[in-house]
């Protein structure tokens, strides 16, 4: 069987995956940056407390991901929780660590201007500093995602949902029936799944982000 | 919060007593014991070198700074412990970078405050509208527009604009043309002066330019090197008679040179000018130094001076223009006499 009709006889199973695949990546993005960005909001500005915070979360990153996985297990057993789990810690870092970047990097002139003329330290935060530190967030949030998108394959370990399944099945079947096809599809999955997320946050970058400091 | 307003104390709009600024860590005041009263409506000028405590002075009327001791009065309110934040809402502030939002439109930033204070969106808009007409900026063009498609001029109006959108019967300007190149500066200095007579705010403005606070203040007050106001008074005063060798040194050479920019041609008693011409016409809102420099430019020692209106021309004379400049030094040397350094302690 050759790779397109491979494609054309498995397409809804592939489809279902790759949703699957996708799906778990989204959740896992969207509860790291509600963890990150009032995490970076509260340590912003503070050396220390921020120092602290991302060697902790960037030491996370440095887990080698096969492993993280079965750490978890213990914890969270198999399937979908621990993935997210998993996944989740490792988008964290990204997303903080440009929180903090973004919200340190708004011109001191603004802060000033903005206090001086009676904004309170949370209209300053939500008028001010979070919309100017937003396209900088976004990046953070933007990178997590392509990074997890791949380390999501591995969740196949964990029996976590996804194109991982293909990849590790074809893999362990390497010589037999569609193995080759599998891992491919597999992989190529995955790829289709960065572009396609890469592209929607480029797209929701525009879109968020002000004429006047649009890029 | 407010304490019974003391006697004498009504018509000071800005009122600052013995106040003080030491920062943590720091073995000198920033500020040491400073008295400063501000009247209702005038421009005074904080001037001195840097590192003299003008700029902390300025952010401790609006308590950016708070001060170490000492109290700040307002209107006659004591403001040295109240809510700051609704304290600066009441005063308008204007910084050298401007500090526009750059992801607001021209028109958000100048309607910011009006809307955190609760007014409705068509009364902001017509705010909004009337305040970019008022420091000439087209609303219809400008309105719309994010402020880095805007010149640093056309930045700094807008930042006025902002600064005057709640009404605040006060504004602090902290060398708010420092970054705008001469010509420009020069125009934004005159506009500003124009626009003052029609709001008659009290602002108090600080710079390390010693001719812009000349040009634009009712009165001047001179930091010295220790922190503290090394004079106080009217620029025509403070030319005349520097209250001491840092004041002098401080105004420098070209006291008197500078100040026949105090002089304007319209306050001048002059005669008739006939054969008007002949001669070179100055218009009679320029001052004795523009009229003498015009005079040193196209090498005569006359020039008619057109009247405002109808008026008829007048002639200005060189021997007439130093004259002038000599009664108004001895004129304010007499008003100078027992009221010099009235601006000092109480």
């Amino acid at each position: 069987m050759t790779f397109i009709e491979y494609l054309l006889e498995r397409w809804p199973e592939l489809t279902e995956l790759t949703l699957l695949h996708a799906q778990v990546v989204l959740i896992a993005i969207g509860v790291a940056t509600v963890i990150s960005v009032p995490v970076g909001v509260a340590v912003h500005g503070r050396d220390r407390a921020s120092r602290i915070v991302l060697s902790i979360t960037g030491a996370a990153l440095t887990i080698p991901s096969f492993a993280l996985f079965g750490l978890l297990i213990p914890i969270f057993g198999l399937g979908v929780l621990p993935t997210i789990a998993a996944l989740v810690l490792y988008a964290i870092f990204p997303i903080l660590r440009n929180t903090v970047t973004g919200l340190e990097s708004v011109d001191p002139a603004m802060i000033d201007a903005g206090q001086g003329m009676g904004l309170s330290p949370g209209q300053r935060l939500r008028l001010v500093r979070l919309p100017l530190a937003w396209p900088v967030v976004l990046t953070g949030i933007r990178v997590s995602t392509i990074m997890v998108v791949a380390i999501a394959a591995i969740a196949a370990a964990v029996h976590g949902p996804g194109l991982g399944k293909l990849i590790f099945g074809g893999l362990a079947r390497m010589g037999g029936a569609n193995a080759l096809n599998d891992v491919l599809a597999g992989v190529v999955g995955v790829i289709i799944i960065a572009l396609v997320l890469d592209i929607a946050f480029l797209v929701l970058a525009r879109l968020t982000t002000s004429r006047g400091v649009r890029v | 919060m407010s304490e019974p307003v003391p006697h004498g104390r009504d018509q000071m709009m800005i009122r600052l007593e013995r106040i003080s600024k030491r920062y943590p860590g720091q073995s000198a005041d920033a500020v040491a014991e400073l008295n400063l009263d501000v009247k209702q409506g005038e421009i005074v000028v904080l001037v001195g070198p840097s590192g003299c405590g003008k700029t902390t002075t300025l952010r401790m009327i609006n308590r950016l700074v708070q001060p170490s001791q000492g109290r700040i009065y307002l209107d006659g309110e004591d403001v040295t412990q109240i809510d700051a934040t609704r304290l600066r809402r009441r005063i308008g502030y204007v910084i050298q970078q401007v500090g526009l939002f750059p992801h607001m439109t021209v028109g958000r930033n100048v309607g910011l405050i009006p809307k955190i204070l609760g007014q409705d969106g068509q009364q902001i808009a017509e705010r909004v509208d009337e305040l970019l007409a008022l420091v000439g900026l087209n609303p219809d063009q400008y309105r719309e527009r994010y402020p880095r498609e805007l010149s640093g001029g056309q930045q700094q109006r807008v930042g006025v604009a902002r600064a005057l959108a709640a009404d605040p019967p006060v504004m602090l300007m902290d060398e708010p043309f420092g970054a705008i190149d001469p010509i420009t500066r020069e125009r934004l200095q005159d506009e500003f002066l124009s626009l003052q007579q029609r709001i008659g705010k009290t602002i108090v403005f600080v710079t390390h330019d010693i001719q812009e606070a000349i040009k634009l203040g009712d009165r001047i007050a001179i930091f010295g090197p220790d922190s503290t106001i090394a004079q106080y008074d009217t620029p025509e005063r403070i030319l005349a008679h520097p209250a001491d060798d840092f004041v002098r040194s401080f105004v420098g050479a070209g006291a008197a040179v500078r100040s026949l920019g105090l002089l304007h041609l319209r306050d001048l008693p002059l005669p008739a000018c006939e054969r008007v011409e002949d001669r070179r016409t100055i218009s009679e809102d320029a001052t004795l130094y523009d009229a003498l420099d015009a005079m040193l430019q196209a090498g005569v020692d006359e020039l008619a001076v057109a009247g405002a209106g109808d008026a008829p021309p007048r002639l200005l004379r060189w021997a007439d223009a130093i004259r002038a400049r000599e009664r108004a030094a001895t004129g304010s040397e007499r008003a100078a006499t027992g009221s010099a350094r009235s601006g000092e302690a109480p």
